[in-house]
């Protein structure tokens, strides 16, 4: 196991929820896009932190704050789908050009 | 040698589980292939001595993912894959930026001179996360509060009926808005 490896696991997961976020039309499945390409970031910063520098803890408090951001972006993006279904009755990107009533 | 096929393994699994998200008919499928992306990624944590955050990423997902399931069905036009449907726009483009973002970062990873590694790992890293947190990387965890009660706030917001200023049908305030009881008699007709 190399660094290289990891960041190359990483890079795939990034494009793989990059394809999803841009091609998708369900506000859901561009969430979950969006979910994919984190878990890319969490397995980079992992991999900075086992082979760069495992002294201190900076690349532990990076993957923190990237699950934090990966559980406030699940939270919002589902208010969001909430809030536009009641108001529009839609799910769809294409569908949702704006959010105003 | 067993690390390193244990990585191969979970790598593969993430990635074609993460495949398998944008792949399968399913929506709820898709919610559970998603779930098995990020328990294979924990198990890489797991490989990588972060035992804390590989369990914690597990833990998380799993719940979200549970979470989403539900609201796949709630919002979805066919969360059970009996009518398969495309549900795609620019499928190519989002391939070509896709495949080229890939190259570009996977050139990046082979052939960066990354520096060497600097110090060893601690006994127990999760400790050391914990000090760090609660000394100097305060800040940091202060941060994550305030913004996740922030999203608590405002998720609600967004999420109620009623609104940031409450002109939902049972409004009671001065603004116009119709009783319960108006409403009713409205919609009787009398």
């Amino acid at each position: 196991m190399t660094l290289e490896l990891l960041l190359l696991l990483a890079a795939a997961l990034f494009a793989v929820g990059l394809f999803g976020a841009l091609s998708q039309q369900s506000v859901v499945m561009v969430m979950m896009g969006l979910e994919l390409m984190l878990n890319g970031v969490i397995v980079a910063g992992a991999a900075f932190w086992y082979f760069l520098a495992p002294a201190n803890a900076d690349g532990q408090v990076l993957v923190l704050l990237v699950i934090a951001a990966m559980t406030v972006e699940m939270a919002m993006g589902f208010a969001v789908v909430t809030l536009l279904f009641r108001a529009k009755d839609v799910d769809t990107t294409d569908m949702a050009a704006e959010l105003k009533r | 040698m067993v690390q390193l096929a244990l990585f191969c393994l979970f790598a593969v699994v993430a990635v074609a589980s993460g495949v398998a998200v944008f792949r399968v008919d399913s929506m709820a499928r898709a919610t559970y292939a998603l779930a098995l992306s990020f328990v294979a990624v924990g198990a890489v944590l797991l490989l990588l001595d972060l035992a804390y955050l590989g369990v914690v990423t597990v833990l998380m997902m799993v719940m979200e993912m549970a979470i989403m399931a539900v609201f796949m069905i709630m919002f979805m036009m066919n969360p059970g894959g009996l009518m398969p449907m495309s549900m795609l726009h620019n499928k190519r483009g989002a391939l070509a930026l896709s495949a080229v973002v890939f190259l570009a970062l996977g050139a990046g990873a082979l052939l960066l001179p990354w520096p060497k590694r600097r110090g060893t790992a601690p006994a127990d890293p999760t400790q050391a996360v914990g000090e760090a947190l609660m000394g100097p990387k305060m800040l940091v965890m202060m941060g994550i509060g305030a913004v996740l009660f922030t999203t608590i706030v405002a998720a609600l917001v967004l999420a109620s009926a009623h609104g940031r200023y409450d002109h939902g049908p049972y409004d009671r305030g001065g603004s116009g808005a119709r009783q319960p009881q108006d409403r009713t008699t409205a919609e009787d007709g009398t």
